[in-house]
């Protein structure tokens, strides 16, 4: 078996047991970056001589006894998003064009620190507002699964990769579902952590009150094994929570019997849900009767409100956190004389700047979070919108007083072809109908695949679960892993 | 003034910068005069990715100002976010606190400075935390137009204090503000440096003008840059007139133009129109979702307000009252020896715990002490007269020992030659007591000496007395003014 078959911690074992360095592994993934990414356009950043250096660092310090995660020496790629000291991290914004932070994430350190291995960056739609990895300076990502068709977003490259073989993990973030989209999408596993979970401190801000970093696996244990390596507290975020971490490993065997999953009516019966997703959830609901859980339709009332929820929550924290892109420091930055309306050479550089290097996604939600924001219609947008965010968040309180996991649909459809939905941003934001409520409530969500639908797309369903209870997700995804729900599969592989 | 046909209406904002080693929301040092762009770090840069962390210091120190200025302290307090583009905002925005400030409505009362003893109070609307900007140091100087940036003050902390417009005059918004600054001094808050910008004052300007039975009120004026207590002062003045001047010409009364904001120059001496802020109408004010909401404790109220508590309790006004009622000075003395600072105070009731007599100790103070400190430019706290010696020397004085004017030499020789033990003083100095008799026989030679000064003491002109004194000193040193005064005196009625 190849070593892109093999899952991240099945490396991790063979590196630990000297049968193979963390050298030779991440020689063979750049191997297949290199033969591979011009493809899918997944990867944005490549610095091989780094990962290889980082690389030897891993295999001295496991041979030094320093590592004790069982990712250690395992190679991972990075979101474009996430930084990294003297990294280029682009957001896929010409605005941050160049721009190398002279920091690195919480995350991308606790990987670091765990002697994983960074292959790289991977692409994504502009500072993650998308889902279909068309809005990003680097061109659109490609689903290996269908070369013709989206591999999701915003985190499209993150799902790509391992989908093709080019990486053994990946880590993304999902603010209305960007891990959780392109995971099923292309056929992986993808967490969104309770909100706070993991450290956001390097995490490019979009929507800060949504905002979390995630796994993207193959396996429900590789997921566990990477969430090990990023939860925990950072005092640098202030948001992120104190809570210990468990063993995320410790139960992932134990049995279901007893446990009561809830199916979301308002999402399974859904008008615009495709019948085979419709029979995916539905298989995925017998096989957890099968496996001693009781089945009940629960009611999430608010569902239908969550998309326009969002889209004024997450827009007008935008406005805020991406009004730092000035030209006036660092990234991008266009002089030009004073137009109309600018009161001065200044006014003019800042405006011009934004206006070129922004691009038009990003520039539309910049401008529906100033809207919401601005004095006389605050009350009726934003707040209204962080009322109704109460509401929802309320449903899933309900909900888990009945049931201790959900069980739904990701995503309405399966892939959709680039260029489908590019030009009607209200059919793209609607793809987010399944997923933003987690964000919303801040609640645990795991994405895991379901199989092929007829034309050979990846299909899957969605589980969830009260705050901080990650262990319950995974055990419930791990179970229906062995019971056969879903196997690690590459994308047919033309390397 | 008081037959003007209009009243003054002032009301100040403050800004006062607090003392913490670190910024509001990063650990970046705040020591003024750092060469520039020293004193940064990627959360007050607004890097992509960096997240604030509330430093407890500011919270405490504004909390310990919000009690000492009798405000209610809030529960509970939030973070918003005001957002605006200037080059010296690096993140587009400004954290600050918007509708629910750290202090509530409070007061302070303070010396009138038209009415010897009396007092004034200005009611506080309310004094919020929020992060300074940085500083925009334009260059147009040699055709350049150059604009540099310094970030070192950027996410300083600043309590705004705002007042009701409570001031009717600018003697009175002076006062306040030395006030307020002895206040936050004693407080140990901030240092208050003007010139340094720790406290810096805005001050919203009208007149009301009684006009056939009816009373109007002019446009308000912000006017800013006030930069010492004398600019204070002379801008108000200049704008009361101004103001006057301009509603007989045009007439406008409040709400027939908009709200200006004039700055002050001091070369010139005049208030000059300043260009708005772009958008200034509407900073969009939201919750910062980096930050979480801030809860007070009752119990951290007390520590800061009684276990810091000797430093509530030793406050100004207090010890003005102390100073007046347990050891009989005037309001007047009082007030200067408070308003040195707590330093002074405390030498104060050092030398009067050390037997000294308080009105003397008072004197002292005031004509030497001060007088000395403000000729080498040293403290209180190093003053080589200490309170001790101090209080030895006027008791000495008391008891008679020596006259007022060999103390004064005393003073002078251990200032000069270095503090000694009194009488090791004395005796450097020749001072002796001189009997009586020896003073007579002195007096009368005097008096044989100038038989003009005779004459003209016999018509009733005393002043001639004093250039026998001065004869007198100069034959012996420690002839005793007062006693020289009254032979003279009693032999020359006698002759
Ligand atoms: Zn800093």
């Amino acid at each position: 078996m190849s070593i892109e078959q093999l899952t991240a911690l099945e490396i991790g074992r063979r590196i630990a047991a000297g049968e193979v360095s963390s050298r030779e592994v991440t020689a063979h993934f750049l191997q297949r970056i290199e033969g591979g990414n011009a493809r899918i356009n997944a990867f944005v950043h490549v610095d091989p001589e780094r990962s290889l250096q980082l690389a030897e660092d891993a295999d001295r310090r496991l041979a030094a006894g320093e590592l004790t995660s069982p990712l250690a020496g395992v190679p991972i790629a990075i979101k474009d998003i996430l930084c990294e000291e003297g990294v280029p991290t682009s957001c896929g914004s010409r605005m941050l064009e160049g721009f190398a932070p002279p920091y690195t994430a919480t995350a991308v350190q606790r990987l670091l620190d765990a002697g994983m291995v960074p292959l790289g960056k991977t692409n994504m739609d502009e500072f993650a507002m998308g889902g279909s990895t068309e809005t990003s300076v680097y061109g659109v990502s490609r689903n290996p699964w269908d070369l013709e068709r989206t591999p999701g977003g915003s985190s499209g490259g993150a799902a790509a990769v391992l989908a093709a073989g080019l990486a053994p993990l990946s880590i993304g973030s999902d603010t209305g579902g960007s891990v959780r989209q392109p995971a099923a999408f292309c056929g992986v596993c993808g967490l969104k952590p309770t909100y706070g979970r993991i450290s956001r401190y390097g995490l490019v801000a979009f929507a800060s009150s949504l905002d979390q970093v995630g796994p993207l696996a193959h396996t429900i244990e590789d997921i566990a094994a990477c969430l090990q390596v990023l939860a925990g507290h950072d005092p640098r975020d202030s948001t992120s929570l104190a809570a210990e971490v468990p063993q995320y490993a410790a139960q992932l065997g134990r049995p279901l019997k007893g446990l009561k999953v809830g199916v979301i009516r308002e999402h399974v019966e859904h008008a615009a849900l495709d019948g085979a997703i419709r029979l995916a959830v539905e298989r995925g609901q017998q096989q957890l009767a099968g496996l001693g859980a009781q089945i009940v339709e629960v009611h999430l009332p608010h569902t239908q409100y969550s998309v326009a929820t969002y889209y004024l929550v997450a827009p007008s924290e935008a406005s805020g956190n991406l009004s730092r892109y000035d030209g006036v420091h660092y990234g991008f930055r266009q002089v030009g004389s004073a137009g109309a309306g600018a009161a001065s050479p200044l006014d003019a550089m800042i405006s011009r700047s934004r206006s070129v290097g922004f691009g038009e996604e990003v520039k539309r939600r910049i401008m529906l979070g100033t809207f919401a924001l601005s004095s006389g219609y605050y009350d009726a947008y934003y707040k209204k919108g962080q009322q109704v965010r109460r509401l929802i968040a309320n449903d899933y309180q309900t909900a888990f007083e009945q049931v201790d996991v959900l069980l739904g649909p990701v995503t309405p459809t399966t892939a959709f072809k680039l260029g489908e939905k590019s030009s009607d941003p209200v059919q793209m934001y609607l793809c987010d109908l399944f997923t933003v409520g987690a964000n919303l409530a801040g609640v645990p969500s795991l994405s895991i695949p379901a199989g092929l639908d007829e034309k050979g797309l990846p299909l899957a369903v969605q589980l969830q679960a009260p705050v901080l209870e990650e262990p319950r997700l995974l055990q419930v995804a791990h179970q229906m892993q062995r019971a056969g729900f879903f196997e690690q599969k590459l994308a047919n592989d033309t390397l | 003034m008081t037959t003007a046909p209009y009243k003054i209406v002032i009301g100040l904002e403050v800004h006062v910068q607090l003392s913490t080693e670190s910024k509001l929301f990063c650990s970046c040092e705040t020591t003024f005069g750092a060469p520039p762009n020293t004193q940064i770090c990627p959360v007050c840069l607004g890097l992509p990715g960096a997240l604030p962390v509330l430093n407890r210091r500011a919270v405490e120190l504004a909390i310990r100002t919000g009690l000492a200025l009798h405000c209610e302290i809030a529960p509970e307090t939030k973070w918003d976010r005001k957002n605006y583009f200037y080059p010296d905002l690096p993140k587009g925005y400004q954290i600050s606190q918007f509708d629910q400030p750290i202090c509530g409505p409070g007061y302070l009362d303070f010396p009138d400075p038209e009415r010897d003893g009396e007092s004034l109070r200005v009611r506080l609307i309310r004094a919020h935390l929020e992060e300074d900007a940085g500083k925009s140091m334009h260059d147009e100087a040699a055709g350049r137009a150059d604009s540099r940036i310094d970030l070192n003050r950027t996410g300083t902390p600043l309590l705004e204090i705002v007042s009701e417009p409570d001031l009717r005059s600018a003697p009175a918004a002076k006062a306040f503000l030395t006030e307020l600054r002895l206040l936050l001094t004693y407080l140990g808050v901030s240092d208050c440096n003007m010139q340094e910008g720790s406290l810096r004052a805005d001050a919203n300007v009208n007149l009301h003008i009684d006009k056939e039975g009816r009373t109007l009120a002019t446009p308000i004026v912000e006017v800013k840059n006030l930069n010492s207590f004398r600019a204070v002062e002379r801008a108000l003045n200049y704008e009361t007139q101004r103001q006057y001047d301009a509603w007989l010409k045009t007439g406008q009364e409040m709400g027939q133009a908009p709200k200006q904001t004039r700055g002050w120059d001091d070369a010139a001496g005049v208030t000059v129109p300043q260009r708005e802020k772009e958008e200034s109408s509407d900073y969009r004010y939201f919750p910062d979702p980096d930050l979480v909401p801030l809860h007070i404790a009752a119990e951290q109220l007390q520590s800061l307000g009684q276990g810091g508590g000797q430093r509530l309790e030793g406050l100004p006004a207090a010890l003005r009252r102390e100073l007046e009622t347990e050891h009989g000075l005037k309001p007047y003395d009082a007030d200067v020896i408070v308003s040195q600072g707590r330093g002074v105070v405390e030498y104060f009731q050092s030398a009067v715990s050390a037997g000294a007599v308080a009105k003397r100790v008072s004197s002292w103070i005031q004509q030497d002490v001060l007088r000395t400190l403000n000729e080498t430019g040293g403290s209180i706290e190093t003053f080589p007269v200490g309170a001790a010696r101090l209080a030895e020397l006027l008791q000495a004085i008391e008891t008679g020992e020596l006259d007022n004017s060999r103390g004064k030499d005393v003073f002078q020789y251990w200032l000069t030659q270095g503090v000694s033990e009194l009488s090791v003083a004395k005796t450097a100095l020749g001072i002796a007591s001189v009997d009586r008799g020896e003073l007579e026989a002195l007096c009368r030679e005097l008096l044989d000496e100038n038989p003009k000064v005779v004459e003209q003491v016999r018509e009733g002109n005393l002043k001639g007395l004093g250039s026998l004194i001065g004869a007198a000193k100069k034959k012996n040193p420690n002839a005793d003014p007062k006693l020289v005064r009254e032979l003279c005196q009693q032999l020359i009625e006698a002759l």
